[in-house]
């Protein structure tokens, strides 16, 4: 199961942030604030594997994440996912991000966090993968987008 | 009022949207807090409005400022009431509000429930689906139980999309409201097989997860899984269906048997590096629950070593750390199979990437002998010299003691060493564990008699060094060391070669700044030193010395009585008293140093961190009655002193009530468990050796372990630990050639050493004999004890109550509450309590008739009521 997902700058600063069990909003903060730290500090060619963040669950999770840029993408998720296959999966989320974006950048995700977690719902749904087809995801997303233009149309 | 209209319109013209919103505090980034509560107002204003766009809006932006750590709970209602517009855009912002911000303490989530089910029974699939999403982010026990029957029926929904979200909801409604997840369950099993890959794989991760808590009520899906993996094509199902049986496997080995040909055929044809990965991982599991000694799987296990080897040898880092998990696996079981690649570990230990780092250390932990014990402590020492950040320098620190005293200290042949080793460690600057380094001298120094007199003389040399002393601030700081080496000068005195200086050192001024456990430690130990001085000065007849002495602690104990820890002050003024006392003694010439000793005697001997628990109770002995009357309420809340000391006021009795029923005792017991597990001064279970005196006199009946005796060494001085290293080999070469003389005239008995681990390293270990003899003293525990673990389950864990026994039909109370329309004539909240409370008193008694049997095709009764 994922715990969390996590994006963000090389600052620190949130672009966004999707925890899959309740905790409140300082915490969260904190939270985000000690992964950058902990992120912060490695090295681009070392592995992508993160034991020990202290807040977020236990000795069962792991942080994995990927660096885009200027970006870092992080997932916490425990034992019971494969850690290359999260691997993946933040790839397929970012180029899902690419083709829905077209080129995306950090200012899309800064301006339109809220379709960033949409796209994100159709990946991952309570803390376990929904669907891990690019195309699919895709599909459903444009699927849903026309929707939105059609009810606009009416409210025009 | 058509000018209101206008004038309302106009208004919202000049609403921020979100990007407005985004632009505006990114462009105010001096103060920036000021613009965000400027906004809220805003956002509050455009919430009292009645237009749903204008409250979508305002809530869209509400969310964004929640991920910037504001906390939006007051707009838990404006959400619901966007959560229930018609329109599929404003639904949807509604939703992903809810989910970042409702949980079980929100008040109204309950007035979700309807809004949630309109939405699941919605004809558009976006709808549900965006329902589907939301709630499974901040669903609750009630809303659990509530829908859970609706979301069941949409598993059967003609859309997959909408299907494929049911099916991965229901893990949370299964965590939440376990009781539906025996009447969801055989739908669950059914889109095992469903059409939609979708679909599929979404029940197969559900069943998974839930597999992976509680393996043993799975088992009977072994066979239809097994289908799917030799069916399916799709990685992540595989790679998910393997991780299942690698965590079934440890309860079914024969499933591991079957499993092995399979999985071979995966790792030789799979392209995808994940899936190998999962595949060696479940290999190595299904060969560690085989391992009773089959002799074909050697050829699997040296396949599984040498793809890992492959792994860890690639330069692609992420392979690396995972070949390192993989192998520290494989070691617990094969240790042989593994330490042929020592080598490379080691290497891995070089790795700039501090994550391989810590792997390779885990493996170490698993691959020391006695033979290269000395040699991988060097290595890390290095290390530690090295390490720049302080916690890696501090994870080095307690792996290295870790690896060193593992199993009551198997693989130390040179104690000497070790101690200079842990005197080493002193040195360093600024870390967090000084206490371990001190638990480890004391240990040392108290189950170790033969190294008593070199401890005692490294320890006299810490309590002279001034650095130290100088890091007295720090807490946890390696100043605790002080703490270990003052008690240990004092208790084995007799070894001092120098008890005055070191009476002298442990009395300087600068003693006043460390904290105050360790003054205290100092103060009492400051007079068993006395005691021996006193009795050599008395033996030598220099009545003059024994005045002397006396004089200086007469001198130097006041400051001690001044100090500010309240431990300290005591014992310091108790003993000044009795030191002022002995000097008027000795004012008249009366010899006092046999008293005075006599305050000493006997010897302290280690006790084992559980024989607390395990005393048992005696007959007629009832821990629940009262002792004392109970106090009356007034009295015990107005005894509130401020507290001086934080542990006195845990300590305290809880207020209680008078009656004492079946029930009370069993809630005060608890009551008195959480305390005890709350008190950090309750001895469960601590790592340093607790002391008692003994009233029995001599050691004897403890029992000690023999080993070959050894010429022991003798080093002057501050010894450096690579002395020991060369030492050692040299004694080893030596011992190594009387033993092929020896071998050569008579046979030999193998009985060296205690030996726990049967699976342990080759033969050339156990030819070591260590350098001292070595009388490691067991820990004392009460008669007729066992030394076994208890169960320490967490009984917070949400895991627990899935654990329950699928195969059984379904009894008729066991369906999902479906909501009825209200009857006039009679209510419907006491009709739906009723089947609740049912189930509720059925439910244990289920479980205790649950047993763990794994026939099938076994006629069960039907329990009703």
């Amino acid at each position: 199961m994922i715990q969390a997902i996590l994006v963000f700058n090389n600052h620190g600063k949130p672009r966004l942030v999707r925890f899959y069990q309740r905790f409140p909003e300082e915490i969260q903060q904190q939270i985000v604030r000690e992964t950058f730290h902990l992120v912060l500090k490695r090295d681009d060619n070392i592995c992508n594997f993160l034991e020990g963040g202290s807040l977020i669950g236990g000795s069962d999770y792991k942080l994995i994440y990927r660096h885009y840029a200027t970006l870092y993408f992080v997932f916490c998720v425990d034992s019971s996912e494969s850690e290359l296959g999260i691997l993946d999966l933040i790839q397929v989320f970012v180029e899902t991000l690419d083709k829905c974006f077209e080129n995306v950048c950090e200012l899309d995700l800064i301006f339109h966090m809220d379709k960033v977690h949409y796209i994100l719902q159709e990946v991952v749904m309570g803390g376990m993968v929904l669907e891990t087809n690019m195309n699919e995801i895709v599909a459903q997303i444009e699927a849903q987008n026309r929707l939105e233009k059609s009810e606009d149309q009416v409210l025009a | 009022m058509a000018l209101k209209m206008v004038k309302g319109s106009i208004d919202r013209m000049f609403d921020k949207n979100l990007q407005d919103l985004v632009r505006g505090i990114r462009n105010h980034k001096e103060d920036e807090a000021k613009y965000i509560s400027q906004c809220i107002d805003e956002i509050k204003q455009e919430l009292k409005q009645d237009n749903i766009a204008v409250k979508a809006n305002a809530v869209c932006k509400l969310t964004y400022l929640q991920m910037l750590g504001y906390d939006i709970s007051w707009a838990a209602f404006n959400i619901i009431e966007v959560m229930s517009a018609s329109k599929f855009t404003f639904k949807r912002i509604g939703y992903l509000a809810a989910s970042q911000s409702f949980h079980e303490g929100t008040d109204v989530i309950m007035l979700t429930t309807n809004q949630i089910r309109k939405d699941l029974s919605s004809p558009s699939q976006y709808d549900t689906g965006v329902a589907l999403t939301g709630l499974s982010c901040f669903v609750t026990p009630d809303l659990a139980r509530d829908l859970a029957n609706d979301i069941m029926t949409l598993m059967s929904h003609t859309k997959p999309y909408i299907r494929k979200k049911a099916v991965l909801i229901m893990y949370k409604v299964f965590l939440k409201y376990p009781e539906s997840l025996r009447p969801a369950f055989p739908r669950l099993k059914e889109k095992l097989e469903d059409p939609d890959p979708g679909v599929q794989s979404a029940a197969v991760n559900v069943i998974c997860e839930l597999a992976r808590r509680n393996p043993k009520n799975y088992l009977s899906l072994a066979p239809l899984f097994f289908k799917l993996m030799t069916s399916s094509t799709n990685n992540w199902v595989l790679i998910k269906i393997i991780k299942l049986f690698g965590a079934l496997t440890p309860l079914e080995p024969r499933l591991g048997k079957k499993l092995i040909e399979p999985l071979t055929n995966l790792i030789h044809s799979t392209s995808a590096m994940s899936l190998l990965y999962e595949c060696v991982n479940t290999v190595i599991a299904v060969l560690i629950s085989l391992s009773s000694g089959m002799p074909n799987h050697s050829a699997s296990i040296q396949l599984c070593v040498q793809k890992l080897r492959i792994l860890i040898e690639d330069s692609d880092q992420n392979l690396k750390y995972l070949g390192l998990l993989a192998m520290s696996k494989i070691l617990k079981t094969h240790p042989k199979s593994v330490q042929s690649h020592k080598d490379l570990i080691l290497q891995c230990l070089d790795d700039k990437d501090e994550s391989i780092r810590l792997r390779a250390l885990d493996l170490l932990y698993g691959m020391v002998s006695k033979k290269n014990l000395m040699e991988i402590v060097k290595k890390l020492m290095t290390h530690v010299d090295k390490a720049e950040g302080t916690t890696y320098r501090d994870e080095l620190l307690t792996k290295i003691i870790d690896i060193c005293s593992q199993s009551n200290y198997q693989y130390i042949t040179n104690f000497e060493w070790y101690i200079s080793i842990l005197v080493e460690l002193t040195r360093l600057e600024g870390t967090r564990h000084g206490h371990l380094i001190a638990a480890q001298m004391l240990d040392v120094a108290i189950r170790v008699k033969a190294i008593r007199k070199f401890a005692v003389s490294q320890m006299s040399a810490l309590l002279d060094s001034a650095h130290l002393l100088a890091s007295s601030t720090q807490r946890n700081g390696i100043c605790e060391v002080l703490y270990a080496a003052a008690w240990i000068c004092g208790e084995f005195s007799e070894h001092l070669q120098e008890p005055h200086h070191t009476l002298e050192a442990m009395l300087r001024p600068r003693v006043t700044t460390l904290p105050g456990h360790i003054q205290a430690v100092y103060v009492q130990n400051v007079v068993k030193l006395y005691a021996s001085i006193l009795q050599q000065k008395e033996q030598a007849r220099e009545a003059e010395g024994a005045q002397a002495v006396t004089q200086l602690m007469v001198d130097r104990l006041p400051q001690f009585v001044q100090s500010a820890d309240l431990e300290v002050q005591e014992r310091a003024s108790c003993i000044l008293q009795l030191v002022k006392h002995i000097q008027k003694l000795q004012a008249k010439d009366v010899p006092v140093a046999e008293e005075v000793s006599a305050l000493f005697a006997g010897e302290l001997n280690p006790v084992a961190p559980k024989a607390q628990k395990k005393v048992p109770v005696p007959e007629g002995l009832d821990l629940d009655a009262w002792i004392n009357e109970p106090l009356s309420d007034s009295e015990s809340e107005d005894e509130r002193p401020r507290a001086v000391f934080h542990e006195e006021e845990q300590r305290r009795p809880k207020h209680r009530p008078s009656e004492a029923d079946e029930e009370e005792l069993a809630r005060r017991r608890e009551a008195r468990k959480q305390e005890q597990a709350n008190n950090p001064f309750y001895i469960k279970s601590s790592p340093s050796p607790q002391k008692r005196y003994q009233d029995t006199p001599g050691v004897e009946h403890i029992p000690v372990v023999q080993i070959d005796l050894s010429v022991p060494l003798k080093v002057p001085g501050l010894p450096m630990s690579d002395q020991y290293v060369k030492l050692e080999e040299e004694r080893r070469h030596r011992q190594k050639l009387e033993k092929d003389k020896r071998r050569k005239k008579r046979k030999e008995k193998e009985k060296k050493g205690k030996r726990r681990h049967s699976s342990l390293p080759t033969e050339s270990d156990e030819d070591i004999a260590p350098a001292q003899q070595v009388d490691i003293v067991t820990e004392e525990m009460p008669e007729n004890a066992l030394p076994s673990d208890e169960d320490d389950k967490d009984p917070n864990d949400p895991y627990r109550a899935l654990d329950i026994d699928l195969d059984k039909p379904l009894a008729d109370s066991e369906k999902l509450p479906i909501q009825k329309h209200r009857n006039t004539e009679t209510s419907k909240s006491p009709e739906k309590d009723v089947p609740m409370v049912e189930k509720k008193s059925k439910k244990p008694k289920k479980k205790k008739k649950k047993k763990k049997k794994k026939k099938k095709k076994k006629k069960k009764k039907k329990k009703k009521k």
